[in-house]
């Protein structure tokens, strides 16, 4: 490859031949000798009482092995933990059981689990155990559970409320007096629907137990292995040094395969009570049911302003839904990752804001895509909106008025997050001359063409990233460190193996890092192979989210390669038989300054390290090292967005017809990747602007319980995007990079709402939620048409 | 997802597919492209004892042309359908239709006896074929019948075949010069299916319309040819006040259906948009 630097290049990515042409193994794809297989029965009901189990007639089914209820299980699980625990918060944690005990919480709770020799056998066997419910009343919105009369969930949760947490800062109260007396004041409520996460693989688990050893491996669709190892450690009593578990190839988890389910627990147990390996494979519908859910807010929020747009302060409430249980992250994700970011990029120095987790009949709500930013950026990005329509600014003049200035950084904001660096003003302006900005708005000007409006929304968005200084997660209640582990292992023949404690499923990392490690040892990219996902062969690592894998996991990987380049250097200056300081280290190659004729290979110094016939004193045979990364702060990417669209106001029908994304990321390792990942984003936060939505039926039916129902973007519903980006390094990351993993999801959806609103103006529409389907639009529009 | 335990046959001729269908009754289910059928399966929505698979039967699959008619053979995919060159040319709305039914794999399996058998509502063949007076041929233990269309279609789900009756084929008239065709179609987001689909065969001559057939699916529980948008139109100006003014009958005397991404209301003002927007286009090309 005629690439000379590698650090920037857009490499295709290693991991894709085997992606596209069907020879990933996912876990789904093993076979164990001897291995059963589990179905889980799960709850129709959204809330009710158990009142009897029979499984005569599923255990006498042909091939059934074993079938075991909630209470065979309640012995010897404990329940399922929630791992972030938010402070000052008065957080309720109701106990979670593997398998429903006395009482099923949503539809798709488990109730039983059949154990059969195949999988057919399994499915079948599982119609026939008899559950007797008691049906109970249901509440599926949390406005209402958390309302008086509301049918209660958890004895321990009073009032349906897992939580009451408020950020403050400055003076919210004087702020919106002032604006009151001679500014403006924006309200809105806000309704940021329920999502389903869709990764194209569904959860899969295969356990397999020795009695023997007593050791517990395995394999499963986890974005973090380790901490699954903990937690499986927590709930099975099985001890930690005992369990391995594997992330094989995972098809993609945006979130939904962060937490630490039942279902792992249970097939663990399975296989632990029957001496046999057990494999569970979740199918689509199992999927829409029972893995978590994302987003679903409901916001009433205020923004206080000068008459000449200067935002002066924000304040209001957020009932966050999360659904029958807390999930694993559940607590912090519409707190800490969404409270704190409200904000955006604007200096807006008071802040007064309070959000109630309330538990209602629904599947569980964790972490999607963004996580609580898309949801905060949201709120804000509409909030610029409104105040720009009210002052009747230019909605890019607003917010150029509230950035924070570039020589301001680093910048402590009112909710106490200090931003890294930014330089929000150019992005801004690329973005909108990208889009022919000037030009549109004039076209728009002449008003509509076959009643067809155009529309203009923009998004400009700060985000936090690279998750996180390990004091901090401490600090905010998360049950863990954020650092991460990284080992370069060169072998003698000079190839390497680097081992990352992250664990990539799909977004490309193999490569990166190869990048990342082949520019730091000036080593051949396809001499390194990147190790991750196996507690068995990495010692420790937090995992893949929050934008964090190659901000934090990456930083660790580029300081091992540093020590190992290090060490490479004392034994090359020796095997040259000259000072360190008199060396340099180039592409692979270390010589006397001036004499680049006679040099040593990495290879060649890597072989002498193992063979330690001539090695320096005090210098220790082998070439490798680890290096342990906790960041010193979060990053910050930001940028802007644009977003064009045409409404027919015959059908309330939008077409996206251009969609222009401008994002900073810090220094880019591999475009083309990052590409990719701002368009994997922009077609999810579109999709929710758009299209997706997941809907309860007032008993806790989910009406949206297919791909028929529940609509997933596809390629075809989207126009071909621009985008563009601005480099402003992280000032404390090794490699000075940000994160890109989430920033389209994050900054697309108030682009489009933005930008559908714009168009409906002439009708005197100042808000519609989202999804934004025709049937809204339309009679928005016909609505306000007729007054 | 998985179906419920069933034994599996492929006859390799009609008579043969007929004979086992008389023999299981109501236990048994002809297979052609499965796109229909394995999806409600795995939803357990049916679980035949026995599917008899007729994809295996040579013969089925032809398009060709006799005369004035063109007969389409029950196992033709959509893809075969869209891009038959001799439809292209002599009965352009099936090609149309069928281009935009689900995505590419969908209609590399499903065939239009399939998808007529099948009866969804929100189909895309339905309306096509209504508006055509296409004919549907049907064997059966007493022998081969033809069908006119417009009494196929019995209510959602639910045809005029008989239990042991397999289609065979699918006659279309050729369209002369003259007449111009369309279909339009507002797909769900999530399935793909017709929320509103219009199918217009139209007649024109001097600006006016001599004839049109409306065929709408998506949104009665059954196809139905727009007959009150019909008779609006026959005669007149095919200027868009006039059509847009007749096009306003596209859902009168259906029970209009309503979901979570369309109510009722919604959608009948869809239905209107939609076929204005079909006999429009279906007029600009009746050259
Ligand atoms: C993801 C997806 C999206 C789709 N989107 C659309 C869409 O947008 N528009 C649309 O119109 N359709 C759509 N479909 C349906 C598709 O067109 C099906 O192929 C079609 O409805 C059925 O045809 P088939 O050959 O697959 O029939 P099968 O599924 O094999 O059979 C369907 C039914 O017809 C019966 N049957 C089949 N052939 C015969 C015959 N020759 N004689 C008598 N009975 C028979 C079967 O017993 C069964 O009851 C979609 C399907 C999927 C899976």
């Amino acid at each position: 490859m005629a690439v000379t630097k590698l650090f920037g290049a857009s490499i295709k990515r290693r991991e894709d031949p085997r992606l596209i042409t069907g020879m990933a193994t996912y876990t789904d794809d093993l076979t164990l000798p001897g291995m059963a297989y589990a179905q889980i029965v799960r709850s129709p009901h959204a809330h009710a009482r158990i009142v009897r189990i029979d499984a005569a007639a599923a255990r006498r089914h042909p091939g059934v092995v074993a079938v075991f209820t909630g209470r065979d299980l309640a012995g010897a699980l404990k329940p399922i933990p929630t791992a972030w625990l938010i402070p000052n918060a008065d957080l309720k944690t109701p106990p979670h059981p593997p398998l429903a005990v006395d009482t099923v919480r949503y539809a798709g709770d488990g109730v039983a689990v059949v154990v059969a020799t195949d999988r057919y056998a399994a499915r079948d066997a599982a119609q026939l155990v008899e559950v007797t419910y008691e049906p109970l009343p249901a509440v599926v919105d949390q406005i209402t559970a958390a309302g008086p009369g509301a049918p209660q969930i958890h004895a321990e949760a009073p009032g349906n409320l897992a939580f009451r947490w408020a950020v403050q800062g400055g003076d919210a109260g004087a702020a919106f007096a002032e604006a009151q007396r001679d500014g403006v004041v924006v309200s809105q409520r806000f309704v940021n629907q329920r999502l389903i996460p869709n990764a194209i693989e569904t959860r899969s688990v295969l356990a397999r137990y020795n009695s023997g050893s007593g050791e517990l491996t395995v394999w499963y669709t986890t974005q973090n292995p380790h901490i699954a190892r903990f937690l499986m450690s927590v709930v099975t009593g099985i001890p930690e040094q005992k369990i391995r578990i594997i992330a094989p190839e995972v098809g993609g988890g945006f979130g939904s395969k962060i937490p630490f389910y039942p279902d792992e627990a249970v097939v663990a147990f399975c296989a632990r009570a029957i001496g046999r390996p057990v494999k569970w494979t979740e199918d689509r519908r199992e999927n829409y049911l029972a893995t978590i859910h994302g987003r679903d807010h409901i916001t009433d929020l205020e923004l206080a302003a000068r008459t000449d747009g200067t935002v002066t302060g924000i304040r209001g409430k957020t009932w966050a839904n999360l659904g029958a249980y807390l999930s694993t992250a559940a607590p912090g994700i519409p707190t800490i990752l969404h409270g704190l970011m409200l904000p955006g990029c604007y200096a807006i120095p008071n802040l007064s804001y309070e959000v109630q987790g309330v538990f209602t009949n629904t599947a569980p709500v964790d972490a999607y895509r963004g996580a609580g930013r898309p949801e905060a950026t949201y709120l804000i990005e509409r909030m610029m909106d409104l105040l720009a329509a009210r002052l009747g600014m230019d909605p890019a003049e607003v917010r150029r008025k509230n950035f924070i200035p570039p020589d301001r950084f680093p910048y402590t904001t009112a909710a106490g997050l200090q931003y890294d660096s930014g330089n929000y003003t150019p992005a801004l302006e690329r973005a909108l001359e990208a889009a022919e900005y000037r030009r549109l708005r004039s076209v728009q000007q002449q008003g509509p063409k076959d009643n067809r409006y155009l529309g203009i929304g923009l998004s400009t968005y700060v985000e936090i990233c690279g998750l996180g200084p390990s004091a901090v997660a401490g600090a905010v209640g998360f049950q863990g460190g954020l650092w991460e582990s990284a080992t370069v292992r060169l072998h003698p023949t000079g190839k390497a193996t680097v081992f990352t404690g992250t664990s990539p499923h799909g977004q490309g990392e193999e490569t990166t890092f190869a990048q990342i490690v082949a520019e730091e040892l000036g080593l051949p990219i396809d001499d390194i192979e990147v190790v991750h996902g196996d507690t068995g062969s990495i010692s420790m690592g937090w995992g893949t989210y929050g934008s964090r894998t190659t901000v934090v996991g990456g930083a660790a990987i580029a300081l091992a390669a540093r020590r190992v380049r290090d060490k490479a250097t004392k034994i090359a200056a020796h095997l040259l038989e000259a000072a360190e300081s008199d060396l340099v280290f180039d592409r692979g190659r270390f010589y006397v300054r001036g004499s680049p004729d006679r040099a040593k290979s990495i290879q060649d110094v890597t072989l002498q390290a193992y063979l330690a016939w001539n090695l320096p004193a005090g210098v220790e045979p082998s070439l490798e090292a680890s290096a342990y990364y906790d960041p010193s702060n979060f990053t910050f990417p930001f940028g802007a967005h644009v977003a064009v669209v045409k409404v027919d106001a015959e059908t309330g029908e939008v077409e996206l017809r251009r969609y222009v994304a401008v994002d900073d990321c810090g220094r880019v390792i591999n475009p083309m990747i990052v590409d990719g990942q701002v368009h994997g984003g922009l077609v999810q936060g579109i999709a929710q602007a758009l299209w997706e939505g997941a809907a309860y039926s007032a008993e806790g039916q989910l009406l949206t319980g297919s791909m028929a129902d529940y609509a997933v973007p596809r390629a075809h519903m989207f126009p071909r995007f621009v985008t563009g980006r601005t480099e402003t390094p992280s000032p404390h990351n090794p490699l000075g990079v940000k994160g890109v993993g989430e920033t389209g999801t994050i900054a697309s959806t108030p682009a489009i709402v933005n930008a559908v609103v714009d168009a409906l103006r002439p009708f005197g529409i100042t808000h519609l939620d989202m999804p934004l389907t025709p049937e809204r639009v339309w009679t928005a529009i016909r609505t306000h048409a007729r007054r | 997802m998985i179906p419920a335990a069933f034994e599996y046959v492929a006859p390799t001729s009609v008579q043969e597919a007929i004979a086992l269908l008389q023999q299981h009754g109501d236990e048994a289910k002809v297979l052609a492209g499965g796109h229909s059928l394995l999806p409600i399966m795995k939803f357990r929505l049916a679980q035949p004892k026995l599917v008899v698979d007729i994809g295996r039967i040579p013969g089925l699959d032809g398009i060709a042309r006799s005369g004035d008619t063109i007969t389409i053979g029950a196992l033709a995919t959509h893809d075969a359908v869209e891009r038959s060159g001799l439809l292209r040319e002599h009965c352009p709305l099936l090609p149309e239709t069928a281009s935009v039914i689900g995505d590419m794999q969908v209609r590399n399996r499903g065939t239009i006896g399939g998808s007529l058998a099948h009866a969804d509502p929100a189909a895309d063949y339905p309306g096509a074929v209504l508006a055509l007076d296409a004919e549907i041929v049907a064997r059966g233990p007493g022998g081969t019948r033809t069908i006119p269309a417009r009494d196929f279609f019995v209510e959602m789900l639910t045809t005029a075949l008989q239990p042991a009756e397999l289609i065979t084929e699918v006659r279309v008239p050729v369209i002369g010069k003259g007449t111009g065709t369309a279909y339009v179609k507002h797909a769900h987001p999530a399935s793909g299916y017709a929320v509103v689909g219009v199918a217009v065969v139209l007649e024109a001559g001097g600006g006016t319309c001599r004839r049109c057939a409306i065929g709408i699916n998506g949104v009665a529980g059954k196809a139905y040819r727009a007959t009150a948008v019909e008779r609006a139109l026959a005669g007149r100006a095919l200027d868009e006040k006039t059509v847009a003014a007749a096009a306003a009958h596209a859902a009168d005397g259906v029970d209009v259906q309503g979901d979570l991404y369309a109510s009722s209301d919604f959608r009948a003002h869809l239905a209107s948009v939609y076929t204005k927007r079909a006999v429009l286009l279906a007029a600009s090309r009746a050259g």
